[in-house]
């Protein structure tokens, strides 16, 4: 391993070697190595088409979904490899929330927060579900808002509060990891702030990476920045580290609006 | 005008707006005349046919020409009615949904899947072609594989067949469309939760797209609805209610038909074709309803 990066003991995450490439030869990982914290933010911040959300989508395999993809290298989550886990049961200890608060639009509130469940068959008791939604609703602080309407659909919800959902949606399965792939960009700035809080409180529990296109978001809530350019992983370092002191100059160009 | 001085420009102010009024008073005419016809074939029925409307002509099946002919003699209103034509219509239209409406949603979504591929592209022509088909050389297909193949005589079976392959590409294509429709997000959560592909397309997407589905199924019915050349090659007709797919069976427009061959039963021909234009414009106002409201 490149002795620049951040080294981290007893991680959740082993990036190893990882390329990802559409067709025959375009890259969009390329060599990416690093291993992620455990109850940390890591941030991964790129210009566009930096291949941040596609190395994002590899960690829960997500990126299969694509047509023509292949795949080198691999990724250990707690020493395991996970492309030899069925994708359910990866997707169990890998949630992931998008860029668009994605509740699913036929579905009340609670079914939506027990949903990874019930479609995958799931029995659970009544009582099972309660605790699940209760405990998931109380960890992003949305059950004193939607108490009394449970049982509705969330379509009535603002953009913040949705987006919420979606992440107790991904809390219920307990999970080792969160993937969050630009989780404010849809939103405005108050609930961008309230969903950088929650994520500052999840890390108590739950390793989180976040790729964000706002780099200022990434200066205040994340521990650990990766910095990916052209599909490569630049820099690697701690947040601080990196933002007042970057080792490469693509880092420094890209922190200091040059391009990007 | 400040604004003309400021553009320098002629004051032909009047001869613009004469000419806007002249388009404008253009269009409205042509506008008018687009539903000119749909208006008078309303007053048509409705003053031709609505006197024949009553229970009867709902719960009794078609009068015989002896009864038709002496209610017609001595004035009266024709006794009877069209039931064994709607029991027809919607036991064959019921046989030819249950028929088709699997199938082409599986074959919807299975185009939506595949865009671009080749095996889709092929499937989606077939389709449009499917659906170029003129009716009567569909009934004549359900006549040879169903009448003279399996029921061995004119048969609802049969009917239902003919409607049902007409049905086909009207769902299927709506089907593709609702589904792409549906913002990918939806998908990718489910597929974020682990959940495997068949339940994704069972229990997110046709859940999610359920309105489309059904307006799409709805315009397919009221579609086939009014079929007729197809059924006389296939179902014949009865005069009675017949409930058994095997046998020959009466539906609306083929009673429609039936009774403008009968010269004392034409007061019939209108009531029958109201009641089957009510029917399809209920089911068409209920399919845009639906689509208003989920969209």
């Amino acid at each position: 391993m490149n002795e620049q990066m951040l080294q981290v003991s007893n991680p959740i995450l082993s990036i190893i070697d990882l390329s990802i490439s559409y067709g025959e030869d375009k890259y969009a990982v390329k060599d990416v190595t690093a291993d992620v914290k455990r109850n940390a933010i890591t941030a991964i911040m790129g210009p566009s088409g930096c291949g941040k959300s596609t190395l994002l989508r590899a960690i829960n395999r997500m990126h299969e979904l694509y047509p023509n993809i292949h795949t080198k290298g691999g990724i250990k989550l707690n020493g395991d490899s996970i492309y030899e886990m069925s994708t359910t049961k990866l997707r169990r200890k890998i949630g992931m929330v998008f860029q668009r608060p994605n509740p699913f639009p036929t579905m009340s509130i609670y079914e939506n927060v027990i949903a990874g469940y019930d479609l995958n068959g799931s029995k659970l008791k009544k009582s099972e579900k309660d605790e699940i939604v209760e405990s998931s609703l109380t960890d992003v602080g949305l059950l004193d808002e939607v108490r009394d309407s449970l049982n509705k659909k969330g379509n009535f919800l603002s953009g913040g509060q949705q987006q919420r959902l979606c992440i107790a949606r991904t809390l219920a399965f307990k999970p080792d990891v969160i993937l969050m792939d630009e989780p404010t960009s849809a939103l405005d700035p108050l609930s961008t702030a309230k969903i950088e809080d929650l994520l500052v409180e999840l890390k108590e529990h739950y390793s989180i990476i976040l790729v964000t296109h706002n780099m200022s978001q990434a200066a205040r809530i994340s521990d650990n920045a990766m910095f990916m350019y052209l599909g490569e992983l630049v820099e690697y370092d701690k947040t601080k580290k990196m933002f007042t002191n970057p080792r490469d100059s693509r880092t420094e160009g890209y922190l200091t609006g040059k391009f990007g | 005008m400040e604004t003309k001085a400021l553009i320098g420009e002629k004051d032909n102010s009047n001869w613009r707006e004469l000419k806007n009024k002249l388009f404008f008073g253009t269009v409205v005419v042509l506008a008018t005349l687009t539903i000119s016809p749909i208006l008078l074939i309303v007053y048509t029925l409705l003053s031709k046919g609505l006197k024949q409307i009553n229970f009867d002509f709902f719960l009794k099946v078609a009068p015989d020409t002896l009864q038709a002919m002496t209610a017609v003699r001595n004035g009266e209103i024709i006794p009877g009615g069209i039931a064994n034509g709607i029991t027809g219509t919607l036991f064959m239209v019921l046989i030819a949904s249950l028929m088709a409406i699997p199938v082409s949603i599986v074959i919807g979504i299975f185009l939506y899947e595949n865009q671009g591929k080749k095996y889709a592209n092929l499937i989606r022509s077939l389709t449009d072609i499917l659906q170029g088909v003129p009716s009567v050389v569909l009934g004549l297909i359900a006549y040879i594989w169903i009448v003279q193949g399996v029921t061995k005589g004119f048969s609802a079976l049969a009917g239902s067949v003919a409607l049902a392959i007409m049905m086909l590409p009207l769902i299927i294509r709506s089907t593709e469309e609702t589904m792409k429709m549906i913002p990918i997000s939806i998908k990718e959560a489910g597929a974020a939760l682990g959940v495997p592909y068949h339940k994704i397309i069972l229990r997110v997407m046709i859940p999610s797209g359920f309105s489309g589905l059904m307006t799409g199924i709805l315009l397919s019915i009221s579609r086939v609805l009014g079929e007729t050349a197809p059924l006389m090659l296939t179902t014949l007709g009865s005069t009675t209610v017949n409930f058994n797919i095997t046998k020959p069976t009466s539906a609306v427009p083929l009673q429609i038909w039936e009774f403008y061959n009968n010269p004392n039963m034409i007061d019939l021909v209108w009531s029958s074709s109201l009641f089957l234009m009510a029917f399809v414009l209920t089911l068409n106002i209920i399919a845009k309803r639906i689509s208003m409201r989920y969209s």
